[in-house]
């Protein structure tokens, strides 16, 4: 069975997925783009509930490449979330979780777009190159990087 | 009051130990800092390992200068603040990140008018000074807490495309195993 695309709704539900610290803090500069769609938010930190209300918040154990047996907790518990959300769209500012819920959401249809950290000034970072392999739209937030690397470049958050 | 923030996943002493001295010669000024995954107590600090979102934002807030290492969450928090920040970027030579991407931000973010990149600790000291000496009247503009428009219009366009692109066919023998 090859993979499908859902109907599209008039409504979208659009599940926004970052790890802590600046990839949070870049996702949440986002949220004017969101207006008029579902949101919920996937993260590593419980005080973000606090931070977006009353939009939910999902949870997930923080992890890295460094950290293999935490990503692959990091990974079951991202696809009970992308089960769970039914996301018609996922938005992720990265990092790793970023990436794995993009990978998740694609196979029920998703439409996905990683937004690689405004940090990475230089090149790609290892989750956006391999969201490059899974998500629709991989932008950097640097022309010069995205016209080396075959991302795209749509401004930044700054 | 200072704070000083280094970030949730590796500890940075070397900034520590800088701001710790900085603070020993100038006790009249208290010295707040949120030390993560740093182990280390230092005598003229208050430190914080970690602190929740809502606490993060009151202490910024307060603060009179921020000094950070160089995380894109600490800049982007005390520019939206609109306060003055000391950034010293983590070095991978010196074990204080698996690379050298935080010089690489720090070299861009030099650019913005609230931003000093100091790469020791007689820099941070002097750093310190001179935006101390500035004082409170030194109106800095808070920026903006959302994304410029372009990104904002192209996500949007995004969520609410039409389009039906095909799915990747990497995907596909995943579906069928």
């Amino acid at each position: 069975m090859p993979p499908f695309r859902r109907p599209l709704r008039r409504k979208r539900r659009v599940l926004a997925v970052a790890s802590g610290g600046g990839h949070w803090v870049q996702l949440l500069r986002l949220r004017p783009a969101f207006e008029g769609a579902e949101v919920h938010y996937a993260t590593v930190d419980p005080s973000a509930r606090e931070t977006v209300a009353p939009a939910p918040v999902h949870l997930y154990p923080d992890a890295n490449k460094d950290t293999k047996l935490r990503l692959l907790l990091t990974a079951l518990r991202l696809a009970v979330i992308v089960a769970r959300v039914r996301p018609d769209v996922v938005i992720s500012t990265g990092a790793a979780g970023g990436y794995l819920a993009i990978r998740m959401a694609r196979l029920l249809g998703a439409r996905t777009v990683f937004l690689d950290s405004i940090a990475n000034t230089r090149q790609l970072s290892v989750s956006a190159r391999l969201a490059q392999r899974a998500a629709d739209l991989v932008l950097s937030q640097w022309p010069a990087v995205a016209a080396r690397s075959g991302a795209e470049y749509r401004g930044a958050v700054l | 009051m200072i704070f000083a923030t280094v970030g949730t996943q590796l500890p940075f002493d070397r900034l520590l130990l800088a701001l710790d001295t900085w603070a020993a010669m100038h006790r009249d000024v208290p010295v707040l800092a949120q030390t993560g995954a740093s182990d280390t107590t230092y005598a003229h600090l208050t430190c914080q390992n970690f602190m929740d979102q809502r606490r993060y934002a009151d202490c910024v807030a307060e603060a009179r200068v921020i000094v950070s290492h160089a995380g894109m969450g600490s800049i982007l928090t005390a520019i939206e603040a609109g306060k003055p920040v000391i950034l010293m970027p983590r070095r991978a030579d010196l074990g204080e990140h698996r690379n050298d991407h935080q010089r690489d931000t720090a070299a861009e973010m030099a650019a913005l008018s609230n931003v000093t990149v100091v790469e020791d600790s007689t820099a941070l000291c002097q750093a310190l000074n001179a935006a101390l000496a500035r004082g409170k009247d030194a109106k800095l503009a808070a920026s903006s807490a959302v994304a410029p428009t372009p990104l904002l219009e192209a996500l949007r366009a995004f969520i609410w495309s039409e389009e039906v692109t095909p799915a990747p066919r990497r995907l596909g023998p995943l579906l069928r195993a």
